[in-house]
């Protein structure tokens, strides 16, 4: 076990473009970590003059925008609203996607057939546009968003759960199992899941970045929680003065595209260490 | 062969009732989960409307009936493309979207075509440079092609060309105060669409490069690929008349698999350029809470995406006629 692991973390190691993305992310990590400690009153406060530009001031080494509220506040606050909402919503659509494909490739049949029907509805409605949908269709929360972009981002880990369910489900150790009279939740749970787990860590992983483009998406649209301080909220705020302090849309945009970025290249390098059979595609 | 095209159409088309029921399903619930009642939603806002109006819908819509008669009567009106009212603008739904329509369909296949040539001339460059330069700059564009929030991509684009350069128009469709007519007019759109198709188009061309070196770099040693080089076929001709033969059905197959997320990338891109379409119909309604245009917007494009990819099939068929019309 010990030695499988370090091969594992060789292997993830070896992958250069994913040690990068796992540090881009570590710095993100501190971002949202240290945002209380250095912005203990919060990123909404006033504190200067507006529309410093970067260096204007050291006080702001970002600046302010264009009502005087610190950028780098409100970019490590950012960093925290896009944290949680992609690993909320990624949580709450693997475990949806799971149930469906777990079910859908475990009891076959009509059960399929119905949970398949299901997930085709939700591949053929736009993502985005039903989020955008019942976002504004309730109040834009933490709660509604998160609800939003797992009920869009569940269908293809569906998918991906029933074909391993389907190409497990012939193996003799599985047979045995129903044979041995095994309760169907358990079979799923201890027997089924466990040698499914890779490709669902893998696509989770993906994601989480594509969770937290669309919750910039959203916020971009004004569909963010108001209350909370979100890069896509800070792009659009910087709307209004694009033409003379573009900085202000710019490097909240950067952050999301660091923070994506990053996660991607970690997902990739989970894929390649965790299959190294595709490692050469 | 027309005949029987037109014959698969109709089948693939009344197999997807299915999932258009489906769809409509959706919407009820989101609607009926929606604070206010169903009357309020399709009126467009509690209160706009008269009460008589207000009756008036709750008495086609039935009301004060059980749920699954409910479901019924507003599957009925769907199946009848009535959509209800959009108070906002004081006009049915429908004809809002009509009117919507092109503008988005314009954007769309313009950045389709860009992608398709764009992916296929780099895809063909990254592969005959496999492991040089130009290969990692174009992997490496990809993959910050997928990372890049598209409408921030748009407003940066604004504040280069359009500020500091001046060179493009920053939003809109057309200059309508200048009054061009025929050719001229043409022209001016296609100056407008500039940057607002390059940026939709990106993700899906991102796709295409990849899929296009795999290709390549796949039949690179094939029996027909080495014939063609031994008859003296240059690189180029082979690259262009065989590998890309074979690359074009999975390239078909993606934009089936991407025509819902690029729909919504048109709602940003629209929205960043003003484009005057169904996305920036979208943040309109979003912005004044026209929850029915919403949800007519949401029906549209999820029937837009069946339509495109039963085209995509017939494209299927017509590209290779091996494939049976089952």
């Amino acid at each position: 076990m010990n030695d499988r692991r370090n091969s594992f973390l060789r292997r993830f190691l070896r992958h250069r473009m994913a040690v990068a993305g796992i540090l881009i992310l570590l710095v993100i990590i501190g971002m949202a970590a240290s945002a209380s400690i250095f912005y203990p009153q919060g990123p909404w406060k006033l504190v200067g003059r507006p529309l410093l530009w970067p260096g204007d001031n050291a006080k702001f080494p970002l600046g302010t925008d264009f009502l005087g509220r610190d950028l780098l506040a409100a970019l490590l606050y950012g960093a925290q609203v896009s944290l949680f909402i992609g690993l909320a919503a990624t949580l709450v659509a693997t475990l949806l996607g799971t149930f469906v494909g777990a079910t859908a490739g475990y009891f076959g049949g009509a059960v399929d057939r119905a949970m398949m029907g299901f997930t085709e509805v939700f591949q053929t409605i736009p993502p985005f546009v039903l989020a955008v949908v019942v976002v504004a269709a309730f109040q834009p929360t933490l709660t509604t968003i998160v609800v939003a972009i797992s009920l869009v981002s569940w269908p293809p880990l569906a998918r991906l759960v029933r074909a391993q369910f389907l190409q497990l489900m012939p193996a003799e150790f599985i047979q045995a199992a129903i044979l041995m009279g095994m309760s169907d939740a358990r079979i799923i749970l201890t027997q089924l899941l466990p040698n499914a787990v890779t490709p669902i860590v893998v696509s989770g992983s993906l994601m989480i970045a594509s969770a937290i483009l669309l919750e910039a998406g959203l916020s971009f649209l004004g569909l963010g929680d108001p209350n909370a301080m979100s890069w896509g909220y800070i792009i659009a705020s910087g709307r209004e003065v694009l033409r003379t302090d573009w900085y202000i849309t710019a490097l909240p945009g950067l952050a999301v595209l660091a923070a994506v970025l990053a996660i991607n290249l970690v997902g990739e390098g989970l894929n390649d260490a965790l299959n190294p059979r595709s490692r050469n595609r | 062969m027309m005949l029987s095209l037109a014959r698969f159409a109709l089948r693939r088309l009344i197999q997807s009732i299915p999932i258009l029921i489906g769809v409509v399903a959706m919407n009820f619930v989101v609607a009926n989960m929606a604070p206010g009642d169903l009357a309020d939603v399709l009126a467009g806002e509690a209160g706009a409307a008269s009460p008589e109006f207000m009756a008036d819908i709750r008495a086609k819509y039935g009301l004060d009936q059980p749920l699954i008669v409910r479901f019924g009567l507003y599957m009925w009106n769907m199946a009848q493309l009535d959509l209800g009212y959009s108070f906002r603008y004081g006009v049915p739904v429908t004809e809002l979207l009509l009117d919507h329509l092109w503008p988005t369909f314009l954007l769309m296949l313009t950045a389709i075509l860009m992608a398709f040539g764009a992916g296929v001339v780099l895809g063909v460059l990254a592969a005959r440079m496999v492991n040089r330069w130009p290969d990692y700059l174009i992997s490496v564009t990809a993959l910050i092609a997928y990372a890049t929030p598209v409408f921030w991509l748009g407003l940066m684009m604004v504040v280069v060309f359009s500020v500091n350069l001046g060179w493009l128009p920053s939003s809109g469709m057309e200059d309508i105060s200048a009054g061009y007519t025929g050719l001229r007019r043409a022209l001016d759109i296609l100056v407008h669409m500039i940057m607002p198709a390059t940026i939709l188009s990106l993700y899906l061309t991102a796709f295409y490069v990849r899929l296009m070196r795999a290709s390549m770099l796949e039949v690179s040693g094939q029996d027909f690929v080495t014939t063609a080089r031994a008859k003296g076929l240059g690189e180029n001709e082979i690259a262009y008349r065989h590998v890309l033969r074979n690359a074009i059905l999975p390239m078909v197959t993606m934009l089936g698999l991407q025509i819902g997320a690029m729909l919504g990338g048109a709602v940003l891109v629209e929205t960043v350029f003003a484009w005057p379409g169904l996305g920036r119909l979208a943040y309109t309604a979003v912005f004044q809470r026209d929850l029915n245009l919403l949800l007519g917007l949401l029906f549209i494009c999820s029937v837009m995406v069946i339509v495109i990819n039963i085209a995509t099939e017939i494209a299927y068929r017509l590209i290779d006629p091996r494939i049976p019309l089952k």
